[in-house]
């Protein structure tokens, strides 16, 4: 085919197309119904569901995982898109994990020694972080498939931040089962279950967001 | 120079985004002739037709994906990651070991279009058999990448008219050097 009639075919085409924020929009909210499908029918609610809605620290923990989403949604918006730079998000991230990780070594250090290993293991240290990573997975398939068809042109870092986002909303949904409560618990493993996803995605990402 | 080109890009940009035909076509048009300079420059002469390849492909990704440029940053410097990831996936496909180009990423759009000298040489002599309006029209529209409508507008010409007189220019020059090799 000729150049020039590509582009004259191409110029016939041009409906807007959606952008990349709704896209991964989609992909968040698919994503969460999944996860929140899984808790419904695998995890099941925490046992003091609902009245945990009442409690501050249900709202610390999904502030925390919320944070985390939001940073990886800013670094995958920004790594779809050529030439784009997810900086601005992993400082958000580091920042928000720093403070969580200043209050956990208080709370820590305040506490009593034979009290330390509960707050810091809870009773679910086992499972935390890889049923996280099991709630986020069918979402960053769906955010793989959706950045693919965007333009990524830093393949490892956008899978990263990919998964990044997916583990957000994942230990947003997971909430909802796990009863835990100290801040020393969330800044461990939730973080290491927000973690896994985006190694997955790192590592994923060259092979599977190369365009043509 | 670049900030005139980046500026005109960019307009051309929103409004192909937008969904304007004629804004897109013409920044393909455009795009695609630097391109063909850029992608020219960094491959071996052996590999003269992969050059077209690559162009058409490069084209056709700034086609699909071009809900992907935010108009807050440089429409170069998106076109430029684009056309630089192309060349690169192009190396790698083709196992060609070759060292990731450092560009000058304000100014790649901006570098000379024709290969050398002396094929600027043949170019003005070829052209040179054809009245002067037509050979104007054939510059800005081949080489300079200009719209019908804009070359046309240059000598007093509507699109249409044009059209036609670039379809006559070329058959012409076609007839002329048909014994010539390309």
């Amino acid at each position: 085919m000729k150049t020039d009639d590509l582009i004259e075919a191409l110029s016939m085409d041009v409906t807007p197309e959606a952008g990349v924020r709704p896209r991964l929009a989609l992909a968040a909210g698919v994503g969460a119904l999944v996860a929140l499908a899984l808790v419904v029918l695998w995890l099941g609610f925490r046992p003091d569901y609902p009245q945990a809605f009442g409690k501050p620290m249900f709202w610390m923990k999904a502030s925390y995982a919320a944070l985390f989403a939001l940073a990886g949604f800013w670094c995958v918006e920004r790594l779809s898109r050529p030439a784009g730079s997810g900086r601005k998000g992993l400082a958000l991230a580091l920042s928000v994990f720093a403070v969580m990780a200043a209050i956990s070594i208080w709370r820590w250090t305040s506490t009593a020694p034979d009290a330390r290993m509960p707050l810091l293991m809870g009773h679910s240290w086992r499972v935390c972080p890889r049923n996280i990573l099991t709630l986020a997975l069918p979402m960053l398939a769906v955010t793989l498939v959706v950045v693919r068809n965007l333009a990524p042109t830093r393949l490892a870092l956008a899978g990263a931040a990919a998964g990044l986002f997916s583990g957000g909303v994942a230990a947003l949904v997971y909430g909802l089962h796990c009863p835990e409560s100290t801040m020393p618990f969330v800044a461990v493993w939730y973080s290491l279950g927000m973690l896994a996803p985006a190694a997955i995605g790192a590592a994923l990402g060259p092979w599977v967001l190369r365009w043509r | 120079m670049a900030a005139e080109l980046e500026d005109r890009l960019k307009a051309l940009m929103l409004r192909g985004q937008a969904g304007d035909a004629a804004a897109w076509r013409e920044l393909l048009t455009l795009l695609g002739g630097r391109l063909r300079a850029y992608f020219a420059r960094r491959m071996d002469r052996s590999a003269a037709s992969d050059v077209e390849d690559l162009v058409q492909e490069t084209l056709l990704a700034v086609h699909r994906r071009r809900m992907t440029y935010d108009p807050t940053q440089p429409f170069t410097a998106w076109a430029h990651a684009v056309a630089r990831y192309k060349l690169i996936d192009h190396w790698r496909r083709n196992r060609i070991r070759q060292h990731v180009p450092i560009d000058d990423v304000a100014e790649w759009l901006t570098e000379p279009e024709t290969e050398s000298p002396s094929a600027r040489g043949d170019l003005d002599r070829v052209l040179s058999s054809l009245p002067e309006k037509q050979q104007r029209l054939v510059r800005d529209v081949k080489i300079e990448g200009l719209s019908l409508a804009e070359a046309g507008a240059r000598i007093g010409l509507s699109e249409g008219a044009a059209k036609v007189s670039l379809h006559r220019a070329l058959k012409a020059l076609i007839s002329r050097n048909s014994g010539v090799e390309d």
